[in-house]
């Protein structure tokens, strides 16, 4: 069993390697196709934003009305600006225009975030709505499994002396300095982790999915009290927006977090479920 | 050890591999025929969800007047540019006629004057563009449930098909033309209506005078301006793209509902 690894070769006066089966195949299947979903979401996503870059709040939101974001090219299409309320920010050769000179074309996100890379909404669309509909089964699946299999409550939801102010303080701490958990510890995650990925599974995601649908006039007709809730159809697209570099964000850091705190030994973990952990002798 | 090696080299090859798809592949990928109508399963999954969730004759919102865009976007054609458009402009659209023919039992054709006289609605909707954006403006027009009764529809007709005075693109064959189709699940719904109003004003050019269709639970592209026939047919197969509309043969979807 400890022998799957390069840690096989450890010295009998070093650490002891013990191999846990850190995440189930539920896990580990579904977490990989929400990050094809995710990542093809966001780029076809942007496509989308491209057609209109402004966004909104409230019932309506149209050219001549105020948008609380816009991307767009000023002085003769040379000069890319993000405005954010009153706030100005050039951004020439990745959002507004791309590329620079004679090559210099007006287009909200570049093209190499976008699918596809050139503009074209219909598409653009079609592979919007297609993973998004995979996006819903795999994350339904995940759910359900979560809350049947006891993976929620057992892995994710954190006791109430992991989010005492101390805790947390010492936590929050330890991850500044880049001192990640060891031995026994290291065998569940710990609370920042798992607040983290509470946040993204059960409000950035399920925002995700609500916010789209209310994007939508047939289950508006549906579904009016989806309008109530976020306070208009182009509240509701801002918001869809802020959500998805909110994931966006969070994958920065879970990436970063998985390269420090052991790439290999991470990886391994999420795609076959072996996950090594060292324990010193006189810990045990 | 050979295990684990191997295992890496998978790893790094797959890593690789979406790699290089991701830097020369991408666009390939997306004009892929296969790719193509594996990704359309979707628009049908769509339809029938949204048809099962949303009862047949539930209304889109209706808003109040002072949710009334103070500034309602034309978009697409603003002035269809051909002489037979600018003549009936000229007289006020005197002479303009609905043509309502196809798959009915008595074919008409309506004046303006007809269809003001017809079963009327106003309803202050939100008009929600593919593109992102939305206005909300108020219509009132002919139901065009009742129309449609009043011709009477043949047992085969599936669809109404909108043909429009307008020319969205020039071509040499007329596949520019506007044209656009709902299934009668949508031409029965009580908002579906014909628009000669906005506003409370006559609908200006702009906006698609004389006459637009409205059908409130889909998207912008669906609601036809400047119309000059309905046809019922049992398909669209034989026109133009195929594709049920002008945008459809373009690659959007017919079901605009999301």
């Amino acid at each position: 069993m400890a022998t799957l690894d390069d840690h096989s070769q450890a010295t009998p006066a070093g650490p002891t390697i013990t191999v846990i089966r850190r995440h189930s195949l539920a896990t580990r299947i579904t977490h990989w196709i929400n990050v094809l979903c995710l990542s093809l979401l966001l780029m076809s996503g942007l496509q989308i934003f491209n057609a209109h870059p402004a966004l909104y709040w409230g019932q309506y939101g149209a050219d001549a009305d105020p948008s609380w974001l816009s991307i767009g090219a000023v002085d003769g299409g040379t000069r890319g600006v993000l405005r954010i309320g009153n706030l100005q920010i050039t951004t020439t050769g990745v959002l507004g225009v791309s590329g620079t000179g004679d090559d210099a074309t007006e287009r909200g996100f570049p093209s190499w975030i976008t699918i596809p890379s050139y503009q074209d909404l219909a598409t653009g669309r079609r592979w919007h709505l297609f993973f998004a509909w995979l996006f819903v089964i795999n994350g339904s699946i995940y759910a359900l499994i979560g809350f049947l299999s006891g993976h929620f409550r057992r892995d994710l939801a954190p006791s109430g002396e992991e989010i005492s102010p101390h805790h947390l303080g010492q936590e929050i701490a330890d991850h500044a300095r880049l001192r990640f958990p060891k031995g026994e510890k290291a065998r569940r995650y710990n609370v920042l982790q798992k607040l983290a990925y509470l946040i993204v599974i059960f409000i950035l995601l399920p925002l995700m999915f609500a916010t789209g649908l209310t994007m939508s006039p047939a289950m508006d007709a549906g579904y009016p009290f989806l309008l109530d809730l976020f306070g208009g159809r182009q509240t509701a697209r801002s918001i869809h927006f802020i959500c998805a570099w909110s994931i966006v964000l969070f994958v920065f850091v879970h990436i970063a977090m998985v390269i420090l705190s052991g790439l290999w030994n991470n990886m391994r973990s999420m795609i076959t479920g072996r996950y090594v952990i060292e324990t010193e002798r006189d810990d045990r | 050890m050979t295990f684990s090696i191997t295992r890496r080299g998978l790893l790094i090859g797959s890593a690789a591999g979406l790699g290089a798809f991701g830097l020369t592949g991408c666009d390939d990928v997306v004009q892929n025929p296969n790719v193509q109508s594996v990704l359309d399963m979707a628009e049908t999954l769509t339809m029938k969800s949204q048809r099962l969730l949303v009862p047949k004759d539930k209304l889109a919102p209706e808003y109040t007047e002072a949710d009334i865009s103070p500034t309602f976007r034309p978009n697409g054609t603003s002035q269809p540019d051909s002489e037979a458009y600018a003549q009936m402009m000229a007289t006020g659209f005197a002479d303009w006629r609905l043509k309502i023919d196809g798959l009915v039992e008595r074919p008409v054709e309506l004046s303006l004057a007809d269809l003001k006289k017809l079963p009327s609605r106003t309803q202050i909707t939100r008009h929600d563009c593919v593109e992102g954006w939305s206005a909300i403006g108020k219509w009132t027009g002919a139901q065009l449930g009742p129309l449609l009764q009043s011709v009477g529809l043949k047992p085969q007709a599936r669809y109404a098909v909108f043909y429009c005075a307008d020319q969205l693109e020039q071509t040499l064959d007329g596949s520019g033309t506007y044209y656009e189709s709902i299934d009668l699940i949508d031409a029965f719904h009580p908002q579906t209506i014909l628009a000669y109003q906005m506003n409370g004003k006559d609908l200006e050019v702009a906006h698609g005078a004389p006459l637009r269709l409205r059908v409130e639970r889909q998207l912008g592209y669906k609601h036809a301006k400047y119309l000059m026939r309905i046809e019922m047919k049992d398909s669209f197969a034989g026109l133009w793209g195929g594709k049920g509309g002008f945008w459809e043969d373009r690659g959007y979807e017919w079901y605009a509902g999301i």
